[in-house]
């Protein structure tokens, strides 16, 4: 019955001829893939999926619209939408594109592309030109918050091990007390970034780990220091007010320090994201957005909505669970994902 | 505007309907707009949200609507109903397999919450009765085994690790001989989270599938997932033919529009639902409850459907329009009265009103005796008294009291609130004024 109602495929009605075209040259190949197996089928299929990247969705949306009207703007909001641009932040995107050809008088349907992302990229960069990680001068600490699993540690694993790279002395604190091995699993990625880490047992105070941390990095002149956190939900008062004490603690202990606090999303995070930045922004003052798991389908176009209501930029970007897998931002790539299939 | 809540929105384009008798096609259209963006901010997918407004604008264009006389309420309630209908109407349990030891697979993204979820049922089947050992089949990220090491000494249930240099289809083949000898009923496996686009990671599941021959495969989604909970859950399906979703994070304050999205391309049930970081936060799955969350529409929906089956829809017109035009008078009163009595006890229906917390709760004082006061007092006076309280004078009070087996303070709080009321009526231009302050239609609680 499901399947019959809102079943997938079949059900394409707004998708065009081109869609379902590539739609179905992507599934033979896979399958005539599926017989072989090792090393270069697996190549062939990486290729076929850069690709299909390469295939754009809104370049096949406006490729089938000839003149600009209210039918072809409702296809460009479901783009924004199936990224997880969220409802309000897309329609303001759309009326202001629709303002803009208004003003500039524009009626040829390609200009609507470059319009688009101009619109977005406004919207990732008003903040601020400088989206980099803000670490100097040193000493510099950087706080590492967010909900439950979006991929705090790993980051810290990979933020340590570049900085290191980049000829700094980085120390780690591991503030997350509370989930379980969570001190060895931040304990490994030190060892791997090799850098030290200042820990205390399970169950500890996570406040009492972070001054710890703060007096070793000063004792040790470390460049950096980056402090982990237990994953928590927003919407928990005694959580959020430890990592309020917290932040009161690194302000108080260590305020000669250049301060980064990062919030971690998870890209495939829909519309609570704000909520979660909204909040965390209240008890923590976060400054940056690390945007994890990209290397997956999902978009995280969330981040567009973050930014336009909360003004905080998106700093870094994690693309797999690698140690390198950490980009900075690049709103001009972010944007070109948001326009692929 | 965008942390007006659902609910509110929802509440807003509903209230729009409420009152107006008659629905028109372009009424219907108006709101059912409102309920497609309500549902799209609440993470549903968008091609789900699409053919969901689509399926209930039919059902509710028509008589079934047009004809009833709270429409606003019929639309939540046609609403809900579908998509309480889409997530699955009844529960679903775990099943046994036949021949001991059950195999469950836990599967799905990073950081979706599969070792916590394992074992929080490795618990939850303990006090079954049943004997379930934890598997770690992780040996990716860093410190997982350890992780669930962690987890089974705390929920006191054994874990089985052959450390991070076995492959995880030999762990899991070895798990099952090593249950088989010590007599555990049930192996948890815990696998490492995996992107659905991983092809390697993707055919690791499926040998451990077609090795093991697990009973159930669980494909565990955090709450707060966005549109790609389609893109995901379908992966994960077709390559592993999933037997059900557990719902994590549901203790935060995500909508949790995936589960219908999921729900929607997989047609799987949704079997648990986490509701916290302690091992014994995991709860059974309503579907309705679901339904009512994604909506944002609290357990006014039970209202509704008590009320529905209680309250004669015309009458309570009558009402509203005798309040409006002055002309309520106590015998109307008392009918009203008599109808919530139908409901249920009354602190129970009102607690079920969003927006009246416990505080107000308190505030509005209403406890049965009072009502059945109230009754008395009202039963004791004159069809003249009933009809045109003004008339009630000093002599007739004590004799109402009298009657009523109540005293003088009793009667005149009554017709002072009664006073009140219509006064209160007066002021109002519309009856969705009496809603919003009131969120009800009997004013006198108040
Ligand atoms: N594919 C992918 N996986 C990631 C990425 N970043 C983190 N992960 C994985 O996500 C899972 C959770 O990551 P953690 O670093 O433990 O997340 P966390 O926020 O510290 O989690 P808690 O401390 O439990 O709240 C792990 O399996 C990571 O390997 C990424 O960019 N891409
Ligand atoms: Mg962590």
């Amino acid at each position: 019955m499901f399947k019959k109602l809102f079943g997938k495929k079949n059900n394409s009605e707004n998708n065009n001829q081109q869609t379902q075209q590539i739609e179905k040259e992507n599934n033979t190949t896979e399958s005539e893939e599926n017989k072989k197996e090792g090393f270069f089928s697996r190549l062939k299929k990486g290729l076929s999926k850069t690709r299909k990247g390469i295939t754009e969705k809104v370049d096949v949306i406006l490729k089938s619209y000839k003149k600009i009207d209210e039918e072809l703007f409702e296809e460009l909001e479901e783009v924004l939408i199936t990224a997880d641009v969220g409802v309000n932040t897309t329609m303001r995107i759309i009326e202001d594109v629709k303002d803009k050809v208004k003003e500039r008088k524009i009626t040829e349907v390609e200009e609507i592309r470059e319009l688009l992302k101009e619109e977005l990229k406004e919207i990732l960069t008003e903040v601020d030109e400088n989206i980099s990680l803000n670490i100097e001068p040193s000493p510099a600490i950087v706080l590492v918050v967010g909900v439950n699993g979006v991929g705090k540690t790993t980051t810290i694993g990979k933020l340590a091990y570049r900085l290191k790279n980049e000829g700094k002395k980085v120390l780690i604190a591991a503030g997350d007390t509370f989930r379980a091995a969570a001190i060895e699993q931040l304990t490994e990625w030190s060892n791997r970034a090799g850098v030290d880490i200042i820990a205390h047992q399970e169950g500890a105070d996570p406040a009492a780990v972070i001054y710890d941390g703060i007096q070793a990095a000063k004792a040790r002149k470390s460049d950096v220091l980056i402090c982990d956190t237990a994953g928590r939900l927003h919407n928990k008062k005694n959580l959020m007010n430890e990592l309020n004490k917290i932040f009161r603690i690194v302000e108080r202990e260590y305020p000669e320090a250049t301060k980064e606090v990062l919030l971690v999303v998870d890209a495939t995070t829909g519309q609570n994201a704000v909520l979660q930045a909204k909040t965390f922004k209240e008890a923590c003052d976060i400054s940056g957005i690390v945007l994890t798991k990209l290397d997956g389908t999902a978009k995280g176009g969330v981040v567009l909505a973050v930014q336009s209501e909360l003004k905080v930029p998106v700093k870094l970007v994690g693309v797999g669970e690698k140690i390198y897998d950490l980009q900075d931002f690049d709103p001009d790539n972010f944007v070109e994902a948001i326009f692929s299939e | 505007m965008i942390f007006e809540s659902l609910a509110e929105k929802l509440q807003k384009s509903l209230n729009k309907l409420k009152g107006k008798g008659k629905l028109s096609e372009k009424d219907v259209k108006q709101v059912m707009r409102e309920v497609k963006l309500a549902l799209l901010e609440a993470d549903v997918n968008f091609k789900v949200v699409k053919k969901f407004v689509n399926s209930v604008k039919e059902r509710a264009v028509g008589h079934e609507v047009m004809e009833s006389l709270t429409p606003g309420q019929q639309v939540i309630k046609i609403v809900n109903d579908e998509l309480t209908k889409l997530m699955g109407e009844e529960q679903k349990k775990i099943e046994f397999a036949p021949q001991p030891p059950t195999i469950i697979m836990m599967c799905g993204l990073q950081g979706a919450g599969k070792t916590t979820t394992s074992g929080k049922l490795g618990i939850l089947l303990k006090k079954k009765g049943k004997s379930p050992l934890l598997v770690a089949c992780d040996i990716y990220r860093p410190a997982a085994i350890k992780q669930l090491e962690v987890v089974g000494e705390k929920a006191d249930i054994p874990v089985f690790s052959m450390g991070d240099k076995q492959n995880p289809v030999n762990i899991a083949k070895a798990s099952i001989e090593h249950a088989k000898k010590n007599g555990y009923d049930v192996v948890i496996l815990d696998t490492a989270g995996r992107l659905h686009i991983d092809e390697e990671l993707m055919d690791e599941l499926e040998n451990i599938k077609s090795e093991v021959n697990p009973k159930e495969i669980l494909l565990v989604v955090d709450a707060m997932t966005g549109q790609d909970a389609v893109t995901v859950a379908e992966s994960f399906n077709d390559k592993l033919g999933i037997d059900g979703v557990v719902l994590t994070k549901l203790d935060g304050d995500a909508r949790g529009g995936a589960a219908l999205s999921i729900r929607a391309v997989t047609d799987k049930p949704i079997k648990f639902v986490g509701m916290g970081e302690k091992l014994d936060q995991l709860e059974p799955f309503y579907p309705d409850r679901m339904a009512s969350r994604i909506l944002g529409m609290g357990d006014v929906l039970t209202l509704i459907e008590k009320a529905q089956a209680n309250i004669d829809a015309k009458k309570a017109m009558e009402f509203e329009k005798k309040l409006k035009t002055q002309q309520f008078t106590f015998d109307d009163f008392l009918e009203q009265l008599q109808q919530m009595k139908n409901m249920g006890p009354l602190d129970q229906i009102l607690e079920m009103i969003p927006g009246i917390g416990s505080k107000q709760l308190k505030k509005l004082k209403v406890d049965e005796k009072e009502l059945v006061k109230i009754e008395a007092i009202i039963q004791s006076m004159t069809k003249e008294e009933r009809q045109n309280p003004s008339i009630i004078n000093g002599s007739r009070r004590k004799r109402i009291a009298r009657g009523s087996g109540t005293n003088i303070q009793d009667v005149n709080r009554l017709l002072k609130q009664f006073k009140e009321t219509k006064k209160m009526m007066k002021k109002m231009t519309n009856m969705e004024k009496a809603m919003k302050k009131g969120k009800f239609k009997f004013p006198f609680f108040r």
